[in-house]
């Protein structure tokens, strides 16, 4: 069965392709515009405590993702 | 005359590209948003002269804050757009390039770090991708030069092409489809540099070497200041300027209006920097003399951080602790910047998305980011009697930075938005760059700095001169010596901190304080209002009432956190 998590619960170091953004002001179009799109493949770098922000790999980019920006993204884990 | 626009991502090398085409000078640095205004110059392609504007990077037409709206407006002035890709980052970039063909602009593709994505095992069939786009594409090293022969031999020849209009989905169709033909990627290994990477951005590798940078930071901006006025600046005022100054106030007869306004007072028949405050003396040495030796190394060392690629990931590491005060992580960058001047430090938070994030970083810098000349001449005038009295001028500043903060992200409408930041692969900072972002911002501070210092003590010298200071003093003396416990006299200083705060501190040295009333003053100095450099930039940036509303801020926090040192101490 799929398992759909958001990058928050993503394990380290997994990859994962995203599949749907949660409603959210505008937030959706600031990640289109960094190549975060529906079907594309990221991989999890790291998340700091206390909801700090999330990194992940795209492609040859890394990029730092806000929490609560990040709960926003709907990820399916690759087998 | 003809113009070209240099379009692109942020952080694509865009500036360095500028300096290199037009040869005028321009911050570069390796993060996103260096560049939040445009920036002219001229350039001969051929026989023709032609305007060259440098854009603030953008990740598309639809604008998320203030430096990409500036890039956005700026599209419909160019002849020609040169668009500039990172080659390392292809995917993403073109997505702008599609959207900018459909613009119907005559444009040509600048390959970037094409050195870098080679290195990395990323394979591009340039033809291929010129043949599809169907516009000049040329693989280039900004830092280098290398492909800039053929860019500009290139450059008129392009032509507009009749694009139509793509909604988002085919845009990002059409880059996959491209990408599919024109990029191949080869699985490389990690190597040093990224496992570097992956511990910089952990919590737990991160946070230690965080404050490890910040040690070193510190430390070098020392060392090189205190070795430059030791070995330079210290024998040249004494083996030269000095004994020119008092043959000059000899010649000038020792006394009388001129050698008052440029000489000033003898101390014990000798000239003594920090006291006799005339223009000659005082004036020139707390600029040239006192600040400067700290300006190079504190942008020396700022250089080679920026351009390391180091700050994004201060931004990630920071980002939940500049939460609770209603910015997001990647407002250290505009607060580092702040520690070297606070002029720069406001024009840079516009690489953050809401104007009310504007306004509280904005509002903070001014309150709680000391600039390096302040800095210094608090050293200077403090350190002498140890560690203590600093460190509670600095700890009285951080936390009244704190307070504020927290306060303003509470009262204020709204939210903070999400950080959301591409993180640069370290580079090793080209020296070239380096010497150059250091000789602009020196050339900077000399030609703005300089004039408004000599303003300063001039006036300081007509005030006492004339005897006006004293009306000035009895003015304002309920507030400064009931609530702050300071002389009467301290009226001047903080008045004079409008123009140059440096030259403020400087003025407490003749009034003999005690080291409580220089710790309150050097804080309500720091706190109490920006310097009109800082002040000129914040009405730019945040208008007039939200410049009032920041000023209100600074004052009564200044006047509260002078009032509580006071009664603490």
């Amino acid at each position: 069965m799929k398992k759909e998590v958001s990058l928050v619960n993503l394990a380290d170091g997994e990859s994962a392709t995203v599949i749907a953004f949660e409603a959210c002001h505008g937030g959706s179009s600031r990640l289109e515009a960094m190549g975060i799109r529906i079907g594309k493949k990221i991989k999890k770098l790291g998340g700091m405590f206390l909801r700090g922000p999330i990194t992940i790999e795209i492609g040859q980019t890394r990029l730092g993702i806000g929490h609560g920006l990040a709960a926003k993204v709907i990820v399916e884990p690759d087998q | 005359m003809r113009k070209i626009l240099l379009i692109g991502n942020p952080n694509v090398g865009k500036s360095v590209f500028f300096s290199r085409l037009t040869g005028v000078h321009v911050i570069s640095s390796n993060y996103p948003g260096t560049t939040v205004e445009y920036t002219k110059g001229y350039t001969l392609i051929g026989q023709e002269k032609v305007e060259v504007i440098d854009v603030p990077g953008t990740y598309t037409l639809t604008p998320t804050c203030k430096a990409e709206e500036v890039a956005c407006q700026m599209m419909a002035e160019g002849d020609v757009l040169i668009n500039i890709v990172d080659a390392t980052n292809l995917e993403r970039n073109l997505y702008l390039t599609i959207e900018l063909m459909e613009k119907k602009v005559p444009i040509i593709v600048a390959l970037n770090f094409s050195d870098e994505a080679e290195h990395k095992g990323i394979k591009i069939d340039v033809q291929a991708l010129s043949k599809w786009l169907a516009v000049p594409v040329v693989p280039t090293v900004a830092v280098t030069g290398q492909g800039f022969a053929m860019l500009t031999a290139e450059i008129f020849r392009t032509r507009a092409r009749a694009v139509r209009q793509h909604s988002l989905v085919e845009r990002w169709e059409d880059v996959g489809k491209l990408i599919s033909r024109v990029q191949q990627i080869e699985q490389r290994r990690h190597t040093l540099v990224e496992w570097l990477q992956d511990l910089t951005i952990r919590p737990l590798t991160g946070l230690p070497m965080a404050l490890v940078v910040a040690f070193l930071a510190f430390a070098v901006v020392r060392f090189i200041g205190e070795g430059l006025i030791h070995y330079l600046f210290e024998p040249f005022f004494a083996n030269f300027y000095t004994p020119l100054v008092m043959q000059m106030s000899k010649l000038l007869g020792g006394w009388g209006f001129l050698h008052h306004i440029l000489i000033g007072n003898l101390i014990d028949g000798q000239v003594d920097y920090f006291q006799s405050f005339g223009l000659l003396t005082t004036g020139i040495f707390i600029p040239l003399g006192a600040v400067a030796p700290y300006i190079f190394s504190f942008y020396l060392v700022l250089g080679v951080l920026e351009d390391s690629g180091y700050l994004p990931r201060l931004a990630i590491l920071l980002d939940t602790f500049l939460h609770r005060i209603g910015l997001h992580g990647f407002a250290i960058v505009p607060t580092i910047l702040g520690f070297g001047c606070n002029v720069p430090g406001i024009m840079a938070t516009r690489i953050l998305e809401s104007r009310r994030e504007r306004f509280i970083a904005s509002t903070l810098i001014s309150i709680g980011v000391p600039c390096s000349a302040l800095q210094v001449m608090i050293i200077g005038v403090l350190g002498r009697y140890g560690a203590w009295p600093l460190l509670t001028v600095y700890l009285s500043l951080f936390i009244s930075w704190l307070v504020i903060g927290f306060v303003l992200n509470q009262a204020l409408p709204g939210f903070s938005p999400e950080l959301l930041l591409e993180i640069p692969p370290y580079r090793l900072p080209p020296l070239k760059i380096i010497y150059i972002k250091l000789k602009y911002r020196i050339k900077s501070f000399l030609f703005e700095a300089l004039p408004i210092v000599l303003v300063g003590v001039g006036l300081v010298n007509l005030l006492y001169y004339f005897g006006l200071f004293n009306f000035v003093a009895n003015l304002a003396a309920p507030v400064v010596a009931s609530l702050w416990g300071l002389p009467k006299e301290t009226v001047l200083p903080i008045v004079i901190g409008f123009l140059r705060k440096d030259v403020a501190v400087g003025m407490l040295l003749p009034l003999q304080l005690t080291i409580k009333q220089l710790i309150v003053a050097s804080v309500v100095l720091s706190m109490f209002f920006p310097c009109i450099a800082t002040f000129v930039v914040l009405l730019r940036e945040l208008g007039a009432k939200e410049t009032a509303k920041a000023t209100a801020i600074m004052i009564f926090a200044a006047l509260l956190a002078g009032g509580l040192l006071n009664f603490f101490l």
